[in-house]
């Protein structure tokens, strides 16, 4: 009985290959193929890093570090220098976190602490996640027709030249958009604040917003602050909203309200015309700048992110 | 010290809820101003003719946008054909390796390559596609919206993975089942859901792109479908109508980000919903 | 769902791959100059519907049409402003200039009243220079007597791109103001020592139609597609000179040398207008580089014969001036003596 069993037993291992149209692939070159889909992630972002250093060599050769510091960006004459596009691209984004943090520390309060559940919340919630899915263009777009005609009578009663575009205009636009990168994380950081010690200091007699300020924002702190890393670093890369309603000016930027220029936008508008092969070097070693500058900054905030166990 | 009363403690608390309460609202204020102008100036140019027309020489009436919309299909098409299988394999080992070396650079690289600015991405696909095959071209566009999809792709693609139960990979591993079936046939198809709703996530975060096609994809007045031929797109076209001084173009750019936005929010909105329904979490 | 994502997928891929099924029609691809792209873009939309070809024609500037023949990503650039030595050097091949038309760079301003302004060259060079901070200032009022000038700031609009309008209106700046000269020069990308920037002619005309007190120069098509004002300028001879097709014609009509390569800014004619110019069609002269086919370098070579015959009867509805029949003559030897290879494709 046994025999025939164990007959059985073989017969249907046996049905059961027999059934499988082609063999498997080994455990082990499995795993091969899937660390190759690894590495080459690892060697795409290799490639951009040197292919960025490469194409740029003429124009580090030729200026040196000097690139980071010289205000001249003339075409004519061949001498390009990184500053007023540094200086652009720090003001808007500094300004634009500046306004951004007023609405989005609120809201992480608001979805985070005082209504965390609820039609209200998930509301609310949605309609910010949604900025940050309306397409850059369209921000452009809405800004240069009904943001710039506001600052623009803005300007003029201010007795300022009435451009309408610049530097206000454009840390307006960005300042909207990227909302919604330190919202979700400050809300995050806030809900995870343990309750027992929230608990601790009401029945201790603190009044809700004394426990939001004594008790939650310090212990949430550095994640709020990973959140507006990160939306700076959205910012700093932002191209097209930025180009459309920054003036295009290559020069360092007077004041608030002059034109200026990004180092996203120059790239944005030079890019393909520049005629002779310095003057694409120099383009491209913008973008290299751009490249490490943002990739640093979203790095710290990811890293403080992870640390504080969210996942962002 | 004088402690402030407890009636003006009250007081704070109550103006500083009032106060957060305002400003969570007035957030929003954006959102709905957005919509309300795109739609109220948009809607009016919707018709037939606009879908299916192409665009028309400057100062002629008239004209449609049918050329931008087969584009951003086709740019989109390209750019999943290159990070979907990528991506998901890359999600898959990220997922099995969690610990190892390699899979932790790895996670790094894609944490970089999404914060990535995407006119960094145009440079490159200019640099690797554009000049290396002397013409602009679909291709190039598709290459460049591709390798920003691909980061959201790996990253839904390994957290789905993570959340699936260790117990459903070990039940297949124990009936000899073999483990490049186990991941293909078993544990994929569980995570599916998860998986097509990171590149539903990563679609509308790419159809609104305009910079990295600014110089490779670089736009086109006619209908083209070969790859190899350059190509337009919606935000490539609202870019250069809404820039241009003619109140055709304006007119006909509100069109185009009417359609673009429905289709962007609405891409975003249908994964929200079933994230929520098929409680897929990532 | 997986099944149905790869099918769609599939689908795409082979759309897109079949593509070239359609491509026994020649399709041609240009770049540059916004100067022309009002013609241009009625030149080939009627030439694609007379002889099924396509022509893609992107107006990204004159700079932009240069740097994208010189890498070969496009059968033809679009320029108001000559090639320069260096970029010819970094072309390598020979690169001709065929001129399609002339037009003229006005000067458009966006005042309170219906202004019409008169413009003088010392005036315009200081105004760009950023020496003229207000509208009523004594200098203009001085050369618009009667006039009622507004109170309010200049605001200078220029070009953010690389332009051939800019070259034309830089060359004429060079030509009448030594300060210019010195300080800015000549060329499509400058160093503007003031104002704000638009990407292309309708970039600038948008701006100076939406900015208040503002002043730019742009091709005479923008400016009266957009219904904006645009002043008259005084030319050598003296004469306060209004941008007409008449007056582009005038300062077209003098001695053009054999490759077309000619300035015609600060003309000597008494009633041309002095800040006009040639656009041209840069090709390169031997069209056998790279893999490029003989039936590709033929269709060219009908299209550019086509532009500077047939197609100029689109010029004048859209006041651009057509060539001169002298011009046309020398526009003919050009193009014939376009070769693929080592054969002359047109005999």
């Amino acid at each position: 009985m046994n025999h025939s069993g164990a007959e059985f037993l073989m017969l249907r291992s046996k049905t059961n290959t027999m059934r499988w149209r082609r063999p498997a692939l080994s455990e082990s070159s499995f795993r091969k193929i899937l660390s190759i889909a690894g590495v080459f992630v690892l060697l795409l972002l290799v490639a951009i890093f040197f292919s960025l250093v490469i194409a740029s060599f003429p124009s580090i050769r030729n200026f040196g570090v000097r690139f980071l510091f010289s205000s001249t960006w003339d075409p004519v004459k061949s001498e390009f220098g990184a500053f007023p596009f540094l200086l652009g691209t720090l003001a808007t984004s500094f300004l634009a976190l500046v306004i951004s943090v007023v609405f989005s520390i609120p809201i992480s309060i608001f979805l985070g602490e005082y209504s965390a559940q609820g039609s209200t919340a998930t509301f609310i919630k949605s309609m910010i996640e949604l900025l940050a899915g309306v397409p850059s263009v369209i921000y452009g777009f809405c800004g240069l027709f009904l943001l710039a005609p506001l600052v623009r009578m803005l300007e003029m009663k201010l007795g300022v030249a009435p451009y309408g575009v610049g530097i206000f205009t454009a840390s307006l636009v960005l300042s909207i958009m990227i909302i919604p990168y330190s919202a979700s994380i400050g809300r995050e950081v806030i809900s995870l604040v343990p309750s027992d010690l929230k608990e601790a200091a009401l029945s201790l007699g603190a009044t809700r917003f004394e426990v939001i300020r004594k008790v939650i924002l310090p212990y949430a702190g550095s994640g709020i602050v990973a959140g507006i890393l990160l939306s700076l670093g959205r910012a700093l890369g932002e191209t097209m909203a930025v180009t459309m309603v920054i003036g295009n000016s290559n020069f360092i930027p007077k004041g608030v309200f002059s034109p200026a220029n990004t180092l996203a936008s120059v790239i944005a508008n030079e890019f393909t015309e520049a005629t002779g092969s310095l003057y694409l070097a120099s383009l491209i070693e913008l973008g290299l700048v751009l490249f490490i500058v943002t990739t640093i900054i979203n790095l710290i905030g990811k890293l403080i992110i992870r640390r504080m166990g969210v996942e962002g | 010290m004088k402690e402030p009363s407890i009636r003006r403690r009250i007081l704070y608390d109550k103006l500083f809820k009032i106060i957060v309460v305002l400003i969570t609202f007035c957030s929003i204020l954006p959102m709905f101003f957005i919509l309300f102008f795109i739609t109220s100036k948009g809607i009016s140019v919707i018709s037939w003719r606009f879908l299916t027309q192409l665009p028309k020489p400057v100062g002629e009436i008239g004209g449609g946008i049918l050329n931008a919309i087969i584009g951003t299909l086709m740019l989109v098409g390209i750019g999943m054909a290159f990070s979907v299988p990528v991506g998901i394999l890359a999600g898959i080992f990220l997922s099995e390796g969690r610990k190892g070396k390699l899979a932790s650079l790895t996670r790094l690289c894609v944490e970089t390559l999404q914060g990535v600015p995407s006119i960094v991405i145009g440079i490159i696909a200019y640099i690797w596609l554009v000049v290396s095959m002397g013409s602009f071209s679909a291709l190039s566009g598709g290459v460049a919206l591709g390798l920003m999809m691909l980061p959201v792709i790996i990253t839904a693609t390994e957290q789905t993975l993570k959340l699936i139960p260790g117990s459903l990979k070990e039940a297949s591993l124990a009936l000899g089942v073999s483990y490049s079936r186990t991941i293909l046939k078993v544990i994929l198809p569980a995570g599916m859901s998860g998986i097509v709703t990171g590149i539903l996530l990563s679609i509308a975060r790419v159809a609104g792109e305009t910079a990295p096609l600014l110089f490779t994809a670089f736009g086109s007045p006619f209908m083209n479908f070969n790859v190899l031929k350059p190509i337009n797109s919606l935000p490539l076209m609202i870019f250069n109508y809404a820039t241009s001084p003619y109140p055709e173009w304006h007119t006909l750019a509100w069109g185009a980000s009417f359609i673009l936005i429905i289709l962007v929010l609405g891409l975003n909105l249908f994964t929200k919903i079933v994230t929520k329904r098929w409680k897929v979490q990532f | 769902m997986k099944y149905v994502l790869s099918f769609i997928m599939t689908l795409v891929i082979l759309i897109a791959a079949t593509g070239d099924g359609t491509a026994k029609e020649q399709e041609l691809i240009g770049a540059g100059a916004t100067f022309p792209y009002p013609l241009y873009s009625k030149m080939f939309d009627v030439y694609s519907k007379e002889y099924g070809v396509k022509v893609n024609y992107q107006a990204i500037g004159s700079g932009g049409g240069i740097r994208q023949l010189t890498n070969k990503t496009v059968d033809f650039g679009g320029s108001d402003a000559m090639m320069s030595e260096a970029d010819l050097k970094e072309a390598s091949a020979p690169i001709l200039h065929i001129p399609t038309c002339a037009g003229a760079v006005v000067l458009t301003y966006n005042l309170p009243g219906n202004l019409q302004l008169k413009f003088t060259p010392d005036v315009i060079g200081d105004l760009f220079l950023g020496k003229i901070g207000k509208w009523n200032d004594r200098r203009l009022s001085d050369i618009n007597p009667g006039v009622k000038l507004p109170d309010m700031n200049v605001t200078v609009v220029h070009r953010s791109d690389g332009s051939g309008t800019t070259f034309i209106f830089s060359d004429y700046l060079s030509k009448v103001s030594r300060e210019w000269k010195e300080k800015v020069g000549a060329g499509t990308s400058l160093n503007w020592p003031a104002g704000l920037g638009g990407k292309g002619n309708p970039g600038v005309a948008g701006l100076v139609k939406q900015t208040p007190g503002s002043i730019g120069y742009v091709e005479l098509i923008y400016a009266l597609q957009n219904r904006m004002p645009y002043g008259s300028v005084k030319n050598k001879k003296g004469n306060f000179v209004t941008a007409t097709l008449a007056a582009t014609s005038k300062a077209a009509d003098t001695n053009l040398p054999d490759d077309m390569k000619v300035s015609l800014t600060d003309t000597d004619a008494p009633e041309g207008y002095p800040i006009s110019g040639f656009t041209w069609i840069l090709v390169y002269k031997d069209q056998g580089y790279g893999d490029r086919s003989e039936e590709k370098a033929k269709a060219l070579v009908k299209l550019l014969w086509w532009m500077t015959h047939e197609g100029q009867k689109y010029t004048e509805p859209l006041e651009y001036a057509p060539l001169s029949k002298k011009a046309v003559e020398k526009a003919e030897k050009l193009i014939k003596s376009i070769s693929y290879k080592s054969s002359v494709i047109m005999k």
